[in-house]
């Protein structure tokens, strides 16, 4: 349904049937109105098609916002396609608006001659006044470009459940409730879904109550069959099949491939998860995730906030366990302290920042990747540890596991940061061998017996290679030794204010995670003309945009090469040789240019940066223009620079 | 996770005392009890690498320190919060708490309210000097009304805390009071404490020499000291001074005041710190807001409750009996779908 699609068209008994290679479809209404779960449900429907997609939730950042205003509305955009993709998709195909104000809020990104599903029950005077429409849009030319299907999905629900209100098995209330599942019946009618897996699914979800799965079996159903046989719809659509790299799949939101993440860390390296961790948007998913685990050995303990979060971890660490504490940006602020004090003790805790727009209390809701800065430079002093980042909702999974590598090998604090993007995203996710996973219990030995040459346990007593202290839990006789915030000196960890000791313990600390960056493996760079002259950088979450841009430029001719960053810090030694490689070096962020101002700062290499926060994360579209517009001559690879410089 | 060693030779004080020179000011109160938990662990049998002390910043935060056991100097007031993830993973571990009136009470106000009411095993100790020493001499959340040091020049306007008040308003489930210059009492209560399954709390009355001498002089004076401290005994009626002739009584108010043994008649208090209620305890704790008159001592409040770090891993333990840790099966579940 894209500009970029071709699809063909087979003409059916009843009508046509059109051939997609992609859709977007975005699902809007009133926070009450089920919208997320809708698109949970048809993103489900999607990946069983053998779809790729990625999809992209969007909350309202009220949790109370009045019903019926555009500050309620609630969002959930799906992207799905026949061939691998990387974005939820530019603009939406297809807008699914349950009332005037999530039309009025998201019409002005539906593609002209897009589709259109409106919940015409809804459009009475108040409901436009609510949503602040000073006239019907339906009537004052705004939705000439659009394709519009008015469709009471309201009183077709109260119709189609007219018999179990009259019987009093459900209320008309919970009879209205259902509006969203005669939604999805009609829009999986348009694509050609079956509805029996979420059918299933509902009488699962409603066990107890089965008045109530029968309610939304019929409404979900009753949508379909409306579809079916009104003649409003003149085509349906059909997304075939993508070919996806051979194995099982499931889909996977960042925040679930976290929480899953931490605990094959913790089972690949034989110890107990411990989560401390304090609610806050969009991160308490992972505690509500890890507390339903409890079955893997996982602990986890709700604090009293987030410092004692954090506090509950380190003393989780010190007693042998992996240890973690989950927030965001605000939460991570008040975390600092104790990120500073894991520093010095030296203990593996793990940090996970699922980042939202800031500064304070900022855009909860909303995707930023504005707390970098935060993650390498907060702690007072000098206080390096290693910074991690994932790249995709599934690609958070391995991002733990890397971070339970390091911080067990190297006995030190890991941050890792998502987004509110990544967290509440989704994306097909293959789902991996357990036996093929990283075997993180060879990063450690706890320590069983002294060290010193004179029967004495010396806590910092280093390994010569990746200087990492020995990891001696309390319970083990001999090994008696007491940890604190002060400098200490080398071996004893004995306190030490001398002035060279602090200059040398400074250097050692930074060389420790510089170390890190030593042993990984060589930074991959996706350039597959091999002679591109344009580098674009990025990190953790804009890989997808990123990449889908490169292939956009790359379909079109041009030549780009992409480079995306796990390691942060320490960055992956191989990146500044990589980026004197090529003439312009890109650099797309959400935030103001944080990773930019770093790199150019230690390589001075000119770096163009490109910088939005405005919530949402970066559209494929606005990077190719982007790329085009920095790069210019430059994407026509070495090869022409050479022929131009001859 | 459970000590390797079990050795079970007796051992001594000295055992439990590391070779770091204790640098508290000479003099300082916090000397007498070091010693003091020093000797009650060797005779209660204790190991020293199954015990942990966990402190926060202050003079008596340098505690572990001293400890030949192992030991964690955190940061400022967040000592409960490591001690009850260390408690919580670790049941094997007799986990002790020291942290002092600033670092406890305001800085880490929350915390040790939280590690109060959720019942964690710990002991905490609260070493009450009414003073920052190691900032040299501010004001405290417990410096008295009027109270004239570095900051409050013209005299502190802050109402104090009371601690015990506090600890009993939590609800925890084992409080007490002592004072350092009484090692027979300090001994006996921490010992109580000790011996206490859950949080246990002990304000200490810990004398700072340099920075707010005598504090507690009312309590610990010679001339003073028989007239004002109240001594609790399990199941005793309770009454002071040198001849008994000082009696607490309950008002019907609920509150309790001290009246002349002879005029108290059958209205004399009979201590009960097993009482599921605290309101009893708590009336007794506002005898004396601060202690500048009779002033009780000894165990509050001791009372058997479910111990938070005890519930968190039998729901773990529950929860690994009834399923496996199946991981390719968490992974490998929902809708999920194969592509050739
Ligand atoms: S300043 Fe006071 S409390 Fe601190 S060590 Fe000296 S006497 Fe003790």
């Amino acid at each position: 349904m894209s500009a970029t699609t071709t699809g063909s068209t087979e003409t059916g008994p009843d009508r046509d049937r059109v051939r997609l290679h992609d859709a977007v479809i975005r699902f809007a209404g009133d926070s009450g109105d089920g919208m997320q779960l809708t698109g949970d449900r048809f993103t489900t429907e999607s990946g069983l098609a053998g779809n790729d997609l990625v999809t992209f939730p969007d909350y309202p950042a009220e949790i109370r916002a009045p019903a019926g205003t555009v500050a309620g509305v609630s969002s959930f955009q799906l992207h799905f396609s026949d061939h691998s993709i990387h974005t939820a998709g530019d603009a939406p195909d297809m807008l699914v608006a349950m009332n005037p104000a999530a039309l009025m809020k998201h019409m002005g990104d539906l593609k002209p001659g897009g589709t259109l599903i409106l919940n015409s029950d809804e459009f009475d005077e108040r409901s436009l006044a609510k949503a602040g429409a000073v006239t019907d849009p339906r009537e004052d030319g705004a939705l000439v470009d659009f394709t519009v299907h008015e469709v009471g999905l309201t009183s077709l629900t109260l119709r189609a459940l007219e018999e179990d209100v009259a019987s009093g098995a459900i209320t008309k209330k919970d009879a209205a409730r259902c509006k969203n599942m005669l939604a999805l019946g009609l829009v999986s009618f348009m694509f050609s879904r079956p509805t029996t897996g979420t059918e299933a699914w509902l009488r699962e979800k409603f066990a107890a109550k089965p008045a109530l799965a029968d309610a939304n079996v019929k409404a979900l159903r009753a949508g379909f069959n409306y579809g079916d046989t009104t003649e409003a719809f003149t085509f349906t659509y059909e997304v075939g099949r993508a070919e996806l790299p051979p194995g099982r799949y499931r889909t996977i939101s960042g925040n679930q491939a976290s929480a899953y993440g931490l605990v094959a860390a913790a089972q690949r390296a034989g110890l107990p998860l411990f989560l401390g961790s304090y609610p806050i948007t969009p991160a308490s998913d992972i505690l509500h995730e890890l507390a339903k685990l409890k079955h893997f050995g996982v602990t986890t303990f709700q604090a009293e906030d987030e410092i004692a979060a954090m506090g509950s971890a380190i003393g989780a660490a010190f007693g042998g366990a992996l240890a973690v504490t989950t927030s965001s940006g605000p939460g991570i602020a008040l975390k600092t302290e104790g990120i500073g004090l894991a520093t010095m003790y030296e203990l593996p805790v793990l940090v996970v920042n699922v980042q939202r727009g800031g500064p304070s209390t900022g855009l909860p809701t909303k995707t930023e990747q504005s707390d970098l800065l935060q993650a390498l430079f907060s702690r007072n002093g000098e206080a390096p540890i290693p910074v991690v980042a994932a790249k995709s909702p599934g690609d958070a999974f391995d991002t733990m596991l890397e971070a339970a590598r390091i911080a067990l090998t190297y006995r030190t604090p890991v941050m890792i940061l998502t987004d509110g993007y990544l967290a509440n995203s989704a994306e097909p996710w293959r789902i991996p061998d357990v036996d093929t996973l990283p075997d993180l219990s060879a990063a450690f030995a706890f320590t069983t017996a002294p060290n010193g040459d004179d029967g004495e346990f010396l806590p910092f007593r280093r390994d010569p290679e990746t200087l990492a202290r020995p990891w001696g839990l309390p319970g083990t006789a001999g090994l008696e030794h007491r940890l604190g915030g002060l400098e200490k000196a080398p071996d004893t960890g004995d306190l030490s204010y001398d002035g060279a000791n602090h200059h040398a313990m400074t250097v050692l600390r930074h060389e420790r995670i510089a170390r890190i960056g030593a042993q990984l493996p060589p930074l991959e760079v996706d350039d597959p003309s091999g002679d591109a002259d344009v580098l674009v950088v990025g990190w953790g979450s804009t890989d997808g945009p990123i990449r889908a841009a490169c292939h956009t430029l790359r379909e079109d001719g041009r030549k780009v090469a992409h480079v995306q960053l796990r390691h942060l810090s320490p960055i992956h030694p191989d990146l500044e040789g990589i980026m004197r490689r090529y003439g312009t070096v890109i650099l797309p962020e959400n935030n103001m240019g944080q990773l930019a101002m770093l790199l150019r700062a230690r390589t001075l290499i000119d770096i163009q940066a490109y910088n939005r926060v405005t919530g949402a994360p970066f559209l494929s579209s606005e990077l190719v223009e982007v790329i085009t517009r920095m790069a210019g001559a430059g994407l026509d690879g070495r090869g022409a620079d050479a022929r131009r410089d001859a | 996770m459970s000590a390797t060693d079990t050795t079970t030779t007796p051992l001594t004080r000295k055992d439990f005392a590391s070779d770091r020179e204790v640098r508290w000011c000479p003099g300082c109160g916090d000397y007498a009890i070091l010693a003091t938990i020093q000797t009650l662990l060797a005779e209660v049998g204790a190991r020293p690498e199954s015990t942990v002390f966990v402190s926060g910043i202050g003079c008596s935060s340098r505690f572990p320190y001293y400890m030949d056991t192992f030991g964690l100097h955190t940061i400022h007031g967040r000592a409960p919060t490591i001690a009850t993830g260390l408690a919580t993973s670790r049941p094997d571990l007799d986990v002790w708490v020291v942290t002092g009136d600033g670092d406890g009470l305001s800085i880490g106000g929350n915390h040790l309210l939280h590690a109060l009411r959720r019942n964690v095993n710990l002991n905490i100790l609260l070493f009450n000097n009414e003073i920052y020493g190691l900032t040299k001499g501010q004001y405290s959340p417990t410096s008295p009304l009027g109270a004239v040091h570095k900051s409050t020049p013209m005299g502190s306007v802050d109402r104090p805390l009371n601690p015990v008040s506090l600890a009993l308003g939590a609800e925890a489930t084992f409080v007490a009071r002592s004072i350092d210059a009484d090692r027979k009492h300090l001994m006996e209560t921490l010992t109580a404490a000790h011996a206490h399954r859950g949080t246990s709390f002990v304000e200490i009355y810990q004398n700072c020499v340099v920075f707010n001498d005598d504090a507690f002089i009312q309590v610990t004076g010679r001339d003073t000291k028989q007239h004002n401290q109240i001594r609790l005994t399990q199941g005793e009626p309770i009454v002071f001074g040198p001849d008994g002739e000082h009696a607490v009584v309950a008002d019907a108010d609920g509150s309790m005041s001290v009246v002349p043994t002879a005029e108290a008649g059958d209205r004399i208090v009979v201590h009960d710190a097993t009482r599921e209620d605290p309101t009893t305890a708590f009336a007794l704790s506002r005898l004396a807001p601060t202690p500048d008159r009779p002033t009780p001592f000894g165990v509050f409040r001791d009372v058997d409750a479910p111990v938070y770090d005890d519930l968190v891993r039998d729901q773990v333990a529950r929860a690994t009996a009834a399923k496996d840790a199946d991981l390719r099966a968490l992974l490998d579940a929902g809708n999920v779908w194969d592509v050739a």
